[in-house]
């Protein structure tokens, strides 16, 4: 694997890039082709997978081989691949909408079998290729064309929901923060089955700055929890206390650093991460980023191959022949 | 001719006891060229078991056969009633036979309900046998029964055998340590027992069955055993049955055989595709009535290296396929109507990157969730244009449960060389139905290998076969030709998105074109005298019945001309030739008229439509009946 030098470039391919100027996909874009290198993987075993939506363009600029598919099967797709060539790295790319919407019974399922699939969720909180209509995570009361008068569903909450579908690997990170996703997409990759990555994402059409609490200087250092396997979490000004068997953020100021919670990734009840997941309200006045949850789990993939290499093992390679002369014959002279 | 069947000849051993039967049928002999029998009770009284072992129990004396299962939609509808009715009907003979025969000669009614919902198909005259011990009021009732068939004479006009099926065969378990309930379920085996002395059939493949199957719980066994003796017995030694029939063998090409039904012989097809093509074979399926079994069947092979996965749903389902043939496996997904509505999408998809897709849809009574476990042909038109856009997709329909082997192994070549998603549409009635397949030697199957793209510069995803104008199947992990497909419209050759209209123009037109010019062999036509007026033309599964009219009524002097269409689209290309040959065009169809529509809109044939949805297969009568309409109009 070493011996491949691969660059940024390697990995541009010659198509031109049509988002709208300014758009948080673009980050994210220049941000993925800067760390596939690091991976060490030939440009040919790796596939991207996408839905539909302004997001699901993303594998036309990559340099891999690729599928724009329909709107929200990309897992479905990506898992027939990802399962029947374990020689391959799989990506799928998708949007709030396409993933949660439409796609999200693909979504949770893959989650649940642990399909060796790096899921990477853009999530704008709005349907961008359709011009802006709420989407499953839209915070209620969202007015849009369709919603003129406020939309009245209660969002998802996308990593609640996958660490209820029961998925090994949950991170959060931001377009623009290029560190932050490298660091976890990095995590991902060498993370054995589904890794769900939650990617807030800036729709400057039609949903501009709803992350920029999470972006400008001035708010950013006290919104954002960093989530760090053996570190204490907090952000600039609060951090995160156990009382009475539940989570409560307290100001730094209040507490002794002894007292914050050393985030555990590895622990192996989900209740942890999902405790830490509902800490984020849609205000996002407090949002805990990094990785919620990274426990090892049997993958897909690998379970189904060695179920049949079992088989082979105790019965031998199938016998064409002798599955069709199986069971009750007879014969005819 | 000799019929050898691999346990040897037939040889009762229960107990101690060593019976040559041939030895001991002491009665009257009669012989009969062919036999329709039907086995009915409750769901849970065993009557598919039965029917499966008195096929394979006649299978191997050489004669042919062919069976229909009817099953009730709910598991276990409430017991002794008419909806709980379950049955197994087997037609075999001493010649070669088409379908699993009109009206049954014989019918064995576990209880009154299964008497209630049999009656109705019975030709005067028939045999009847019965469980008298379940004639209780509480079940005349229960099957909606005023008053005890058995003691009305509205039974006059068959032969009835009132048996005391159940307290017969409880007091013959006396001997074994078991509850009465348990004693019970081995009636069936009693009624098997009973039919296995009147028509002669060995004992020994059932015998061993029976071992293999409730080795592990000998008491069991033990009851299961001496219930089908007692049976037997039963036939030899009582008043009630006064002669026993023979049926010589029939005259089958010399080979091996085995039966078989139509869906397994479809899953068989596909892992002998899988091996001709050296394809690793991936279904991706979600059960559905009728199609489960394909799923259930391949997923025991997996020392063939198959992948079947269980998906949440129809879409991912179907999805998985498509992305295991993009990876270069060869993708199937098998379902019903339902499921091929909610896979419409993705298999739109398959047409756009042009990748290989088989989808199987084993069709049953609709629209929506319709008569789940019974037989329909209602899905063609679905499978033809229920896709948005120009979307043409390959169809392909098996005409008899053996010819799913063959039209499996079609499917994959059609699929991998043109690229293209292939349908498979069966149904209810041959995926259910059996007959003697005639095992073929590996020799004899097709090379289906394939060839992927290979690393080379420029590649270009998009550029056509000129011969089958296929695109190049191009799989990750091929260096230098890493590229980028999907749903958008395609640039010619280069595959980027286009939004231009004279590409998209183009492409529509290369995408049907492609599915146009398929190679598909020409329509046989059978026209003996070759000078007949009227040509029935079927498709699916109504070969048996259409076939074996076509026999009565040549042997009555008819002229009739038969062909059955197997490659629906393309359609074959001396269809339009062969009809314009015939001035009457019969075509019956387990629809409202679907292929007659297509052959009116293709070729402008005022085709005459013979349509039927009872959800049961067409009887020879009813075809007879129909052609005799249009040849003496
Ligand atoms: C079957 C189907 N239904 C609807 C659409 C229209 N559609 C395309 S993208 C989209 C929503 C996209 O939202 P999201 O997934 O959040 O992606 P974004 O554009 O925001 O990146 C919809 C409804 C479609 N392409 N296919
Ligand atoms: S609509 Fe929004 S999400 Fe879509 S490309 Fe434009 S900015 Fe990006
Ligand atoms: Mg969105």
């Amino acid at each position: 694997m070493s011996d491949i030098s691969l660059t940024k470039k390697d990995f541009t391919s010659d198509q031109e890039v049509k988002w709208c100027p300014g758009c948080g996909d673009y980050s994210i874009l220049s941000t993925v082709q800067s760390f596939l290198p690091e991976l060490g993987i030939p440009r040919e075993n790796i596939v991207f997978i996408s839905g539909i939506g302004c997001s699901s363009r993303f594998p036309y600029y990559l340099e891999t081989f690729g599928m724009h598919s329909i709107h929200g099967r990309a897992p479905a797709i990506a898992s027939g691949l990802a399962i029947s060539r374990p020689d391959l790295a799989v990506f799928v790319i998708t949007g709030d909408g396409d993933a949660l919407s439409i796609g999200g019974n693909h979504l949770i399922h893959a989650l649940r079998r642990n399909v060796e699939l790096k899921i990477l969720l853009f999530n704008n909180r709005i349907y961008g290729l359709t011009k802006g209509q709420y989407s499953p995570t839209s915070e209620t009361g969202k007015i849009t064309k369709s919603t003129p008068t406020g939309s009245l569903d209660t969002p998802f909450n996308p990593i609640s929901l996958a660490l209820g579908a029961e998925a090994s690997f949950v991170a959060r990170s931001i377009d623009s923060d290029r560190k932050h996703l490298t660091e976890i997409l990095r995590a991902a990759s060498v993370h054995k089955g589904s890794a769900l990555i939650e990617i807030y994402q800036n729709c400057p059409i039609f949903n501009d700055g709803a992350f920029d609490l999470l972006k400008d200087g001035g708010t950013k250092g006290a919104a954002l929890l960093q989530l760090r396997h053996g570190e204490v979490i907090k952000s600039d000004s609060h951090g995160l206390i156990r009382e009475d068997g539940s989570f409560k953020l307290v100001e730094l100021t209040s507490v002794a650093e002894s007292e914050l919670i050393v985030h555990d990734a590895h622990n192996p009840d989900p209740a942890y991460a999902f405790a830490l997941s509902r800490i984020s309200g849609s205000a996002l006045d407090h949002v805990p980023v990094g990785i919620f949850r990274d426990v090892e789990r049997p993958s897909y993939g690998s379970m189904v191959n060695s179920q049949i290499a079992e088989v082979i093992a105790n019965q031998g390679v199938g016998d064409l022949d002798s599955l069709l002369n199986s069971g009750d014959t007879w014969e005819v002279n | 001719m000799r019929i050898n069947n691999k346990y040897g000849e037939g040889l009762l051993n229960v107990s101690g006891a060593s019976l040559r039967k041939e030895e001991i049928v002491s009665k009257p002999v009669v012989s009969l060229d062919h036999v329709v029998i039907r086995f009915a009770g409750d769901s849970g009284d065993g009557m598919q078991l039965t029917g499966d072992r008195f096929t394979m129990d006649t299978a191997s004396l050489g004669n042919d056969i062919s069976t229909l299962p009817n099953f009730p939609a709910e598991i276990r509808a409430p017991q002794g009633t008419v909806p709980g009715v379950s049955s197994f009907q087997l037609h075999f003979a001493d010649h070669h036979i088409q379908t699993p025969g009109d009206a049954p000669d014989i019918l064995v009614a576990m209880n009154p309900a299964a008497l209630k919902a049999n009656i109705k198909d019975m030709a005067r005259g028939a045999t009847i046998i019965v469980d008298k011990d379940e004639f209780t009021e509480r079940n005349i009732v229960k099957a909606g029964y005023q008053v005890n068939p058995l003691e009305d004479n509205s039974l006059e006009s068959y032969k009835v055998h009132a048996v005391a099926l159940t307290s017969l065969t409880v007091a013959a378990l006396a001997q074994i340590s078991m509850s009465r309930k348990d004693a019970e379920r081995s009636k069936n085996m009693f009624a098997l027992g009973l039919l296995a002395w009147m028509y002669h059939r060995p004992t020994e493949a059932t015998e061993n069955f029976l071992k293999a199957k409730f080795g592990k719980k000998p008491e069991i066994l033990a009851a299961n055993l001496l219930a089908y003796q007692t049976g037997w017995n039963y036939g030899e030694t009582t008043e009630d049955f006064a002669v026993s029939y023979e049926i010589a063998p029939a005259h089958m090409p010399a080979g091996k055989y085995r039966n078989i039904s139509g869906n397994t012989a479809l899953a068989y097809g596909l892992v002998a595709a899988s091996q001709l093509s050296k394809l690793k074979l991936f279904l991706g399926s979600y059960p559905i009535t009728p199609a489960t079994d394909i799923l259930h069947e391949l997923s025991k092979h997996k020392k063939f290296g198959v992948i079947t996965f269980q998906a949440e749903d129809e879409i991912a389902a179907v999805g998985s396929a498509l992305g295991a043939s993009y990876g270069g496996s060869l993708g199937v997904t098998s379902t019903s109507g339902p499921g091929v509505a909610l896979k419409s999408e993705m298999i739109g998809l398959a047409v756009m990157l042009e990748l290989p897709l088989i989808i199987i849809d084993v069709q049953r009574g609709g629209p929506s969730t319709g008569l789940p476990t019974k037989t329909e042909q209602s899905d063609l038109l679905q499978v033809m244009y229920g896709r948005n856009g120009e979307s043409p997709a390959v169809v392909l329909a098996p005409s008899t449960p053996t010819d799913c082997f063959k039209m499996a192994l079609e499917a994959t070549r059609i699929a991998t060389q043109y690229r293209v998603p292939v349908f498979i549409l069966s149904d209810g009635y041959i995926a259910n139905g059996s007959q003697p397949w005639k095992i073929p030697a590996i020799s004899e199957l097709p090379d289906l290998q394939v060839k992927f793209a290979q690393t080379q510069e420029d590649f270009l995803p998009y550029l056509r076969d000129p011969e089958t104008l296929a695109r190049p199947w191009a799989i990750p992990g091929t260096k230098g030709i890493e590229h980028r497909i999907g749903g958008l419209e395609k640039a010619d050759r280069t595959g980027a998105i286009s939004y231009d209209s004279q590409n998209h123009d183009y492409m529509v037109r290369m995408r049907a074109a492609k599915v146009a010019g398929i190679d598909v062999p020409d329509l046989e036509v059978d026209d003996p005298t070759g000078d007949a007026q009227t040509l029935l033309l079927g498709w699916g599964s109504t070969f048996g019945p259409i076939a074996s009219a076509i026999e009565t009524l040549r042997a009555n002097g008819e002229k009739v001309a038969q062909a059955h269409i197997r490659y629906l689209n393309p359609f074959p290309k001396n269809l339009a030739d062969v009809l314009k040959k015939y001035p009457t065009v019969l075509v019956p169809e387990m629809n409202l008229g679907q292929l007659s529509n297509m052959l009116r809109s293709q070729y402008m044939k005022d085709v005459t439509g013979y349509n039927k949805v009872f959800g049961v297969p067409f009887t020879t009568l009813e075809i007879i009946e129909a052609t005799m309409a249009v040849l003496y109009v």
